[in-house]
């Protein structure tokens, strides 16, 4: 079947994809857009997270098909015009990054929660990214990273 | 060659779901796309039905609301933490904001396991589902949809169309066991409901049977138990042995296994606590109401 869909700002049509296929795959294998990685496959570690019409969702447990229609934002579409967005800035200042296999997924949740939350604590921060697994356990410094990134956002309005 | 069918209406819906009633429903997609990536569903069909707009709403009317079998979880906390206190707290703990932006509360009673969130808020509320076909609509209680693990009255040709529940007269808790605060499977869970205008009460026990529990001798108890007090009229604080004998009879109603999420015992003792701290928030949050 085919999957007709925009994908960071860009009209797409996929042609044969499998019913069964997840828009994960589509993403990676189809579209080689291959940030959103592929990990538990069911939905625990959040690495394969990527916004569908504005909602965060892992990718793994949407079926291509249901893609039909929709407005899909990636890792690949988060910076504007070759500049990172504050969130990916944050991360790379605060070394919030180890193997980094993680770090597509927990950018995305985290700009997610500071779209909605502007000024978390450590508590909505833990909250919001409970959905990402980051096995080299470096949260202290995602969780400094989120923070450093709401104050140069909070920064960057106030000039 | 495996069909994707996609409709765009319910009455689409149920016309495809007619023509194919072996297809496999996918709505959210948080439990069916596991075993299909697992490899333990090979559907021939699958019927999509997250793009029918008519299921995705929430209406209220007659003290009543209607939840769209779409409704997801995010939905769910942001718009009735008011009106149903422990179905939204549920629908909070379930897995992460992405799984929460996706499953839906269809989709939740559809799987029919016996650690769905929703269900116990549910059977507390007394809540009915709405189940429709091509030919037309019947309501079942929510106590009598499920019929064992992963097993409900659903028919071939139906789908759940809706949740009918009504609002909260009074203090409403929901609480879960579990080894964290969020993606967790509950290892048991409870929903307590308190009405005191019609001076009832509702309980619901999740992960701690075949299919959702209530726990009717506990909830005769404790109602008779606070008649018998007055403290309906005059809430004072509940006596120690009250708290236990609402608990004691929780814990036995339960019917656990033991699994990988814990024991039977561990089961019983965990409902038996959370029993007594249930009655103990509602009641403290009863006594504040003006």
């Amino acid at each position: 079947m085919n999957v007709s869909c925009i994908v960071n700002g860009q009209a797409v049509s996929v042609t044969d994809v499998r019913p069964a296929e997840s828009l994960l795959d589509m993403l990676r294998d189809r579209l080689a857009l291959t940030g959103a990685k592929n990990s538990c496959e069911q939905g625990e570690c959040g690495s394969c997270s990527v916004y569908l019409d504005g909602m965060l969702v892992c990718s793994c447990l949407v079926l291509a098909g249901q893609a039909e229609g929709t407005s899909i934002s990636t890792i690949e579409g988060l910076a504007r015009e070759g500049e990172l967005d504050p969130v990916q800035r944050a991360f790379v200042r605060c070394g919030a990054i180890q193997c980094g296999f993680c770090t597509p997924g927990l950018v995305l949740a985290a700009h997610d929660l500071l779209c909605k939350t502007p000024d978390p604590d450590d508590d909505e921060i833990r909250e919001a990214l409970a959905g990402n697994l980051c096995r080299c356990t470096g949260y202290q410094k995602i969780i400094d990273a989120v923070h450093s990134a709401a104050r140069e956002v909070a920064d960057t309005a106030a000039h | 060659m495996t069909a994707f069918l996609r409709p765009a209406s319910w009455p689409q819906a149920l016309q495809l779901r007619a023509e194919h009633p072996d297809a496999l429903v996918v709505a959210g997609g948080t439990d069916v796309c596991v075993d299909i990536n697992f490899g333990r569903l090979s559907p021939e069909c699958l019927l999509d039905i997250s793009a029918v707009p008519e299921i995705a709403t929430i209406s209220r009317s007659d003290g009543r609301l209607v939840i769209g079998a779409g409704v997801t979880y995010s939905h769910l906390v942001a718009e009735i933490e008011a009106d149903l206190p422990a179905l939204a707290a549920a629908a909070r703990t379930v897995g992460s904001p992405q799984i929460r932006n996706r499953g839906t509360i269809g989709g939740n009673l559809g799987t029919s396991s016996p650690a769905g969130d929703c269900h116990p808020p549910l059977l507390a509320s007394g809540a009915e589902i709405e189940i429709a076909s091509a030919s037309g609509t019947r309501m079942v209680a929510a106590a009598e949809f499920f019929l064992a693990p992963k097993r409900n009255v659903l028919q071939p040709g139906e789908l759940v169309a809706a949740v009918h529940i009504p609002r909260a007269f009074g203090p409403q808790v929901f609480a879960k066991t579990g080894t964290r605060n969020a993606m967790v499977i509950a290892a048991c869970s409870l929903a307590l409901v308190l009405d005191p205008q019609a001076r009832q009460v509702g309980t619901g026990i999740g992960s701690a049977g075949p299919v959702p529990l209530r726990a009717v001798a506990a909830q005769d108890y404790l109602v008779g138990a606070l008649s018998a007090d007055g403290q309906w009229d005059r809430p004072r604080s509940l006596p120690p042995e009250l708290i236990s004998g609402f608990a004691d009879r929780v814990a036995a109603a339960a019917k656990p296994i033991d699994d990988v999420r814990g024991s039977a015992a561990y089961r019983v003792h965990a409902l038996r606590v959370l029993a007594g701290r249930a009655l103990t928030w509602a009641w403290d949050e009863f006594r504040e109401m003006p």
